[in-house]
């Protein structure tokens, strides 16, 4: 595990990440246009969501991808009430803050997904084709349970009208990310080869320039509202991806999912949000602060997922899933 | 030049309530505004810039409205049912127009 660790701490994708915080941390002026960051983040989905289609196509699927989905939703809906309750335990952040974070923690963070994917193929770790399907189906879900949890709790809230649940739903991250895996899926390795220059072989590079953006955003964010991070909020931040990873471990196994899958399923139930669940946050729960969540997504857990959870996570599934 | 009395009224807005206010707007009747990136400020939720962000839920637009002074008291209850829980500012000036048959 230390190898592998050390080995995904020097590569390309976490060092471009490090010199973004630094960066930022630094008060450097390097930084990224909102549009160049956008371009980047829509060919990332593109390229991970055709890959996994052509990788079904050609692997065929199995039984397990209904169970995976279904199990990836039940996850997203149910890790809220976690994080809820040990954000209650640790903080004395007010219902809605709680909530607010809760959904970001149930949902999904596709950027550590597309980092994970990269670093399992690094290391020769293949992992289900459909997995990135099961992302998306994992995006959504948690924002049910947060606005249950306020619904319940307090009077916070400003409700979801059927135009939120459009937005959300058929968010662009979400549109791309499952109309590339049905391209990739109806084409196969041809569709796969005739685009390769594209998305195959840029892509290591891209996605470190995506994580360069990542770790600037990141460390100005860690700089600008770091005091709302207590101690208590941060050690969340740094116990729930352990919490949301041990789900997936387990959900993983009982699938009989390969070792990347399982891997690739800790890593899904251990990263929170900062692009679905943030908007959708704004919109139903204004008072929640938004520095706060996205602070924690962005500031603490992305980068503990990145560094130390995805070589974490890959050590536990192939412990127990015993390198399938 | 002839110029008329007008109201100029500024709402910065959470970036993801921007289609529900302009549908607010257009409701009650004040179908001409515009709409304005903001790259960046400060508040009470504290520092925050669009740049290398991918997502909307931490950026703000401008919608401005030129309108008729007697219209104002309709396009701020309409406004003010969208925007009052959320993050943002309203400013109303006294402005002038040339074309007032336009608003």
């Amino acid at each position: 595990m230390i190898s592998t660790a050390a080995e995904t701490l020097l590569s390309p994708i976490v060092l471009s990440f490090v010199l973004g915080v630094a960066a930022a941390l630094a008060r450097s002026d390097l930084s990224f246009p909102e549009a160049i960051a956008k371009g980047l983040s829509l060919y990332l989905l593109f390229a991970i969501g055709f890959k996994g289609g052509a990788s079904i196509a050609s692997h065929g699927i199995d039984g397990r991808l209904l169970a995976t989905l279904l199990a990836g939703a039940l996850l997203s809906l149910t890790l809220p009430f976690v994080a809820f309750a040990l954000l209650r335990l640790l903080t004395k952040l007010t219902v809605v803050d709680a909530a607010s974070i809760a959904a970001h923690y149930g949902s999904i963070s596709i950027v550590t997904f597309v980092a994970a994917t990269t670093l399992l193929a690094g290391q020769n770790v293949e992992a289900e084709g459909y997995m990135v399907a099961v992302a998306a189906a994992m995006e959504a879900p948690a924002i049910l349970s947060a606005l249950w949890i306020v619904a319940r709790r307090s009077r916070g809230g400003e409700g979801m009208g059927a135009d939120v649940w459009r937005e959300i739903l058929l968010n662009g991250s979400i549109v791309l990310l499952l109309g590339s895996f049905v391209i990739g899926w109806l084409t196969g390795e041809r569709g796969l080869q005739e685009i390769a220059g594209l998305v195959v072989v840029p892509f290591k590079g891209i996605l470190c320039l995506f994580l360069l953006d990542m770790g600037i955003v990141a460390g100005r964010g860690l700089r600008a509202n770091g005091s709302v991070l207590t101690p208590g909020v941060i050690l969340f931040g740094l116990g729930m991806p352990l919490v949301g990873a041990t789900a997936g471990l387990a959900a993983g196994t009982v699938l009989g999912l390969s070792t990347g899958g399982v891997t690739l399923m800790m890593v899904l139930s251990a990263s929170a949000s900062y692009i679905a669940v943030p908007a959708a946050m704004r919109v139903a729960l204004p008072e929640a602060n938004p520095a706060l969540s996205l602070g924690l997504a962005l500031g603490i857990t992305f980068p503990f997922n990145l560094i130390l959870g995805i070589p974490l996570y890959l050590a536990a599934a192939t412990l127990v899933a015993g390198g399938q | 030049m002839e110029t008329h009395p007008a109201k100029r009224v500024e709402i910065i807005i959470e970036a993801v309530m921007e289609r529900r206010l302009t549908q607010t707007l257009s409701d009650a009747g004040v179908t001409g505004y515009t709409v304005l990136p903001v790259t960046g400020g400060s508040g009470r939720s504290g520092y925050w810039n669009r740049e290398g962000q991918i997502g909307r839920a931490s950026g703000m637009v401008a919608v401005i409205c030129l309108i008729r002074p007697e219209k104002l008291d309709a396009l701020l209850e309409a406004a003010f049912a969208v925007v009052d829980r959320h993050i943002g500012v309203v400013n109303i000036t006294d402005a002038q127009i040339l074309r007032a048959e336009r608003f």
